[in-house]
C-alpha cells in the first residue's frame, strides 16, 4: 500500500513554503524532511499529508474525520482521523494518532527518546508532537493497519496508551520536586500513584464523560490544573513561611527599597507582608492565602513552610458547552508524606470518579454536575463538609430553606472541637 | 473498587484492523504511566524534594540550587512542537554532545536539558542556536505558545494552529530569546471555540459567524439526533423532516455559533472559509500568583482567519503585546495591568474599539458588569 511508486508525485505547496523561513523552528520544514526520505517508508504518506495541509491553507478548511479504532483488550487511546479527501491524497487516507503517556513531568533520556524516533519511523509517520494539551505525546500518523503493531512496540518499550472518549484521561504534573524548591508535594508519586490505580477507567472507557488529573507542586500552578483539570491537586502549605531574613537584606540591597515595596510588599493580595525599618520581612502568615508571588520574587530569601501538602479542587473544564468553568476548593488542605497519605489520596480520587460515574450526565463534566446539583449534595456524596476556604464569600441570596441551621451549626462547632485543620488525613 | 465486569470483555476491540498474518495478537502489558526517575538525571534524582532556591543566570538558563550544595543548570529552548523524527534526534545528538543526555519538556513544548557541569552551557546554548532552536522562554518574556491540532490533525478545527504560532513565534522571536517584558507572557491558540488551548495573556482562538451549514442527506445516518440536540447550549436544534429525510434544523436566530453541535454531528458544517474568523482575548491567567487566577475576556472579534501569514492577528497581538510592555509595572500579569488602568485604557492605548459585543450575555454575565461608582476617565 505504502511505497507505491505511482502515488510519487511531489505535491507543491507554495503557500506552506511561506512558513519556512524566519527565526522559528517550522514544522513544515520537518514535514518536509520525511516527505523527503526517500528510503522510508512513510515518504509517499508525508507527501500526501502536505499535499492535503496545502489544500487546508487553499480552502481553510481541515479535512479530517474521526472514526472507531483501538488495540486489542484497549476502547480508546488512539485517535482514529481517515481523510475527506483521499482521492486525490490516498497515501494519507488514514493519519491516526497513538496518545501515549508521559512520565511525571515530562522527564525523558535522549536514548528513551531516540528509542521512540526509531519505533515511529519504522511503522508510524515519523512525526511527534511533545506533547498535546493534555499532556500526551501524540505519536501522528499511523496507518489502521500498523496501529496494534506500533502499539505493541511503543508498549514494550514500558509506555501505554493515555486516554480519549468518555474516560480517565492522561494526566499532567509539573517538573515538581524534581527541580524546583516551590514544590509541596510529590507530584511524580501522586501522579502515577492515581493514574495507575484507576487505569480500567482510562483503557476500557465507561464513564459519563472525560475525567482528567493534574498535579502542580504549587500555586504557580504550571500545568494550568485548576483551569483544566476535573481534579487538580495543588501543593500547598499549613505552617508558616520561611524566611532567611540576611538574604532579605541582600536582596533589598541589590534591588532598591522602593522597588521591593513596589514590587513584593505592595502586591502581596492579602496585605499580609511589611517591610520593617531595618530592611527585614515581617510576614503576618495568618493571613498569607500561599499565592506564591513573594517566593516568586525573593526565590533565595522566601520559601514554602515545612507543613507541605496539598489542596484538591474539583471541577475545571474548556468551553465545551456551558463555558469554561475553574476546579473549586474541595479539600484545603491533604497531607501528602507517608504511604497511608497517599492511600487516602487515591481512596479520596476513587469516591470522585465513582460520584462521577454514578451522578453525572452523558457527555456532562463533574464541574457541571456540581452546577446542576450545587456544591452542598457534592460534597455529601463525597464526604466532605462544608468549609471557609471553599467560597469566595458565603451565599448572597435568601432563598434557601434553613430550617435545620441548628444542627448543621452544632455539626461545625463539633467538629471544630475535634480537629484543628480541615485535613481529611488528621483524624 | 470500581469495577464493571463487562469491561473485561474484549468486546471494545473494534477490529477488522490487523493484518491477518497476526492471528492473535498481543495482550497489552497495562503499565501506565512509566516511573519518571529512570529517565531523570542523577542529580535530580539524588536531589529530590531537597532543592533550596533558583536563580537565572541570563534568558534561557536556570540554576538550582540544593541544600545539598549540588548545582544544576537547565538549558530551556523553543521547538515547533510537532516534531519530526529528524528534529528530535538532532535535541538528542545535542543533549548528548553538550549536555548529559537528560532533557524535559515544559507544557510549552520547549525542551530543557539538564546539565551538572556549568562549563556545558555556553556551548550548548551555542550549540542549539546554530542548529535553530531560540534559547529564552524564561522568567519575564514570551514564551511558546501553547496550541493545539488544527488543519494538521484536527477533524473540526477552523484555523491551523501551528501555522498561526510559527508566524508569530517568527515575530516575537525577539521576546522569548530576552526577559525584557513586565512579566511572563503566556499566549495560546485555540482552533475551534472548545477552546483547547486554554486560558492566556493573550488568547488568539477561531471564533465562528454564522450557524452550521446542514447537509440533510447525511444527517439521518451519521448523527445521534438526540444527543446534537441535547449538545446545543441554547436550545436551537430541533428535530425536523427535511426532504422526507430525518434531520435537524436549527432557530438561526437562537444559534450563538459555537460549533457544538459538530463534532457528534460532521454534517453540521459550523466552517465556513469567510464565516470562521479569529477572536482574541487578554487577560487570563494560570497562576494564583497575587491575583487569583482568572479567564480570559474579550479583545477584539472578527479578524480574518489569513493563512499562512495571518497578518491581521499578528498586528493585534503586535499592539497588545506593545501596549502592555510600555505600560505595565515589572511583575504584572496582561490581566493585572488591565484591572489597574482599566479597559477604557485598554482600548484606547491598544486602538481597538469596544462594542456591544464586548458586554457579557451569558450565564453570570451580571457579575461582570461594574455595579460601582469606580471609573476610569
Amino acid at each position: 500500500m505504502q511505497g507505491d511508486p505511482k502515488a510519487g508525485k511531489q505535491h507543491a505547496t507554495p503557500i506552506l513554503d511561506e512558513l519556512e523561513s524566519g527565526p522559528w523552528p517550522s514544522f513544515v520544514t520537518g514535514l518536509k524532511r520525511l516527505r523527503d526520505s526517500k528510503d522510508k517508508k512513510y515518504a509517499p504518506m508525508m507527501n500526501d499529508l502536505l499535499g492535503q495541509l496545502e489544500h487546508s491553507y487553499e480552502e481553510r478548511k481541515g479535512f479530517w474525520k474521526g472514526g472507531t479504532l483501538s488495540v486489542y483488550g484497549y476502547g480508546g487511546g488512539v485517535i482514529p482521523r481517515f481523510s475527506e479527501v483521499a482521492e486525490e491524497f490516498p497515501e494519507s487516507k488514514e493519519f491516526h494518532t497513538l496518545r501515549i503517556m508521559p512520565p511525571p513531568g515530562f522527564h525523558y533520556t535522549t536514548d528513551i527518546l531516540r528509542k521512540l524516533c526509531d519505533i515511529w519511523e519504522e511503522h508510524g509517520s515519523g512525526l511527534i508532537a511533545l506533547h498535546g494539551q493534555s499532556g500526551d505525546i501524540m505519536f501522528q500518523g499511523c496507518t489502521s493497519e500498523n496501529t496494534q503493531i506500533a502499539f505493541d512496540e511503543l508498549n514494550k518499550l514500558g509506555f501505554d496508551l493515555g486516554g480519549a472518549g468518555p474516560a480517565l484521561r492522561t494526566a499532567m504534573s509539573c517538573v515538581g520536586a524534581a527541580r524546583c524548591e516551590q514544590s509541596c508535594f510529590d507530584e511524580g508519586r501522586a501522579h502515577r500513584g492515581i493514574i495507575n490505580k484507576f487505569l480500567d477507567e482510562m483503557h476500557r472507557p465507561s464513564l459519563p464523560y472525560k475525567f482528567k488529573f493534574k498535579f502542580s507542586g504549587c500555586g504557580n500552578d504550571c500545568v494550568n490544573s485548576i483551569q483544566r483539570a476535573d481534579f487538580a491537586l495543588i501543593g500547598t502549605w499549613r505552617d508558616d513561611m520561611k524566611v532567611n531574613q540576611e538574604e532579605v537584606k541582600k536582596h533589598i540591597a541589590k534591588k532598591g527599597r522602593k522597588y521591593t515595596i513596589d514590587t513584593v510588599i505592595s502586591m502581596c493580595p492579602t496585605r499580609a507582608l511589611s517591610l520593617n525599618d531595618d530592611d527585614t520581612l515581617d510576614v503576618d502568615n495568618k493571613s498569607c492565602v500561599r499565592c506564591m508571588h513573594c517566593i516568586n520574587v525573593m526565590t533565595k530569601a522566601l520559601s514554602p513552610g515545612d507543613d507541605r501538602g496539598a489542596s484538591v479542587m474539583i471541577g475545571g473544564k474548556r468551553s465545551l458547552k456551558v463555558g469554561d468553568m475553574m476546579g473549586i476548593m474541595v479539600l484545603p488542605f491533604i497531607k501528602l508524606e507517608t504511604d497511608e497519605d497517599f492511600e487516602k489520596l487515591e481512596e479520596f480520587a476513587e469516591t470522585c470518579i465513582e460520584f462521577f460515574a454514578d451522578n453525572a450526565l452523558e457527555h456532562e463534566r463533574i464541574g457541571e454536575t456540581i452546577d446542576r446539583i450545587g456544591l452542598p449534595a457534592f460534597l455529601e456524596g463525597v464526604g466532605v463538609e462544608a468549609d471557609p476556604n471553599m467560597v469566595n464569600h458565603p451565599r448572597t441570596s435568601s432563598y434557601v430553606r434553613t430550617d435545620d441551621f441548628d444542627e448543621e451549626a452544632a455539626k461545625w462547632f463539633e467538629r471544630k472541637a475535634k480537629q484543628e485543620g480541615r485535613a481529611i488525613n488528621d483524624e | 473498587m470500581i469495577r464493571r465486569d463487562f469491561k473485561h470483555s474484549s468486546t471494545y476491540f473494534l477490529g477488522g484492523i490487523m493484518s491477518e498474518a497476526q492471528e492473535k495478537p498481543r495482550t497489552a502489558d497495562e503499565v501506565g504511566v512509566p516511573d519518571h526517575h529512570q529517565y531523570m538525571h542523577p542529580l535530580l534524582n539524588k536531589n529530590h524534594g531537597n532543592w533550596d532556591y533558583h536563580d537565572r543566570p541570563r534568558a534561557g538558563v536556570l540554576r538550582h540550587v540544593s541544600k545539598s550544595g549540588d548545582v544544576v543548570f537547565s538549558v530551556r529552548a523553543g521547538t515547533q512542537r510537532q516534531m519530526d523524527v529528524y528534529t528530535i534526534r538532532k535535541l538528542c545528538d545535542i543533549g548528548d554532545e553538550y549536555g548529559d543526555g537528560h532533557v524535559r519538556f515544559t507544557t510549552r513544548s520547549n525542551i530543557e536539558y539538564i546539565i551538572a557541569d556549568e562549563a556545558k552551557v555556553a556551548p550548548m546554548i551555542e550549540a542549539l542556536e546554530e542548529a535553530g532552536f531560540p534559547v529564552g522562554g524564561t522568567g519575564a518574556s514570551v514564551s511558546m505558545i501553547s496550541h493545539t491540532q488544527g488543519w494538521l490533525h484536527c477533524d473540526i478545527p477552523g484555523t491551523d494552529a501551528s501555522g498561526v504560532v510559527k508566524g508569530l513565534m517568527d515575530y516575537l522571536h525577539k521576546e522569548f530569546i530576552q526577559e525584557r517584558m513586565p512579566n511572563r507572557v503566556r499566549i495560546t491558540t485555540s482552533c475551534c471555540q472548545i477552546n483547547c488551548g486554554g486560558q492566556g495573556d493573550i488568547a488568539i482562538n477561531v471564533q465562528y459567524t454564522k450557524p452550521p451549514t446542514i447537509n440533510h442527506d447525511l444527517v439521518a445516518n451519521v448523527c445521534e439526533r438526540p444527543a446534537v440536540v441535547a449538545r446545543c447550549p441554547v436550545a436551537a436544534i430541533r428535530p425536523a423532516m427535511v426532504d422526507g429525510k430525518p434531520s435537524l434544523e436549527i432557530d438561526e436566530k437562537k444559534c450563538v455559533c459555537c460549533g457544538a453541535c459538530y463534532p457528534p454531528c460532521p454534517p453540521m458544517q459550523i466552517n465556513g472559509a469567510d464565516s470562521t474568523k479569529i477572536a482574541i482575548w487578554v487577560g487570563g491567567k494560570h497562576s494564583n500568583a497575587r491575583s487569583k487566577p482568572t479567564f480570559h475576556k474579550l479583545a477584539i472579534a472578527n479578524l480574518p482567519n489569513n493563512p499562512p501569514h495571518w497578518p491581521e492577528v499578528g498586528a493585534v497581538v503586535r499592539k497588545i503585546i506593545e501596549a502592555y510592555k510600555a505600560d505595565a509595572k515589572d511583575w504584572e500579569r496582561m490581566g493585572e495591568w488591565i484591572d489597574r488602568i482599566g479597559w477604557k485604557a485598554f482600548f484606547d492605548m491598544t486602538d481597538l474599539a469596544f462594542t456591544k459585543h464586548h458586554l457579557d450575555t451569558w450565564t453570570g454575565a451580571r457579575k461582570n458588569m461594574n455595579s460601582s461608582s469606580h471609573i476610569h476617565f
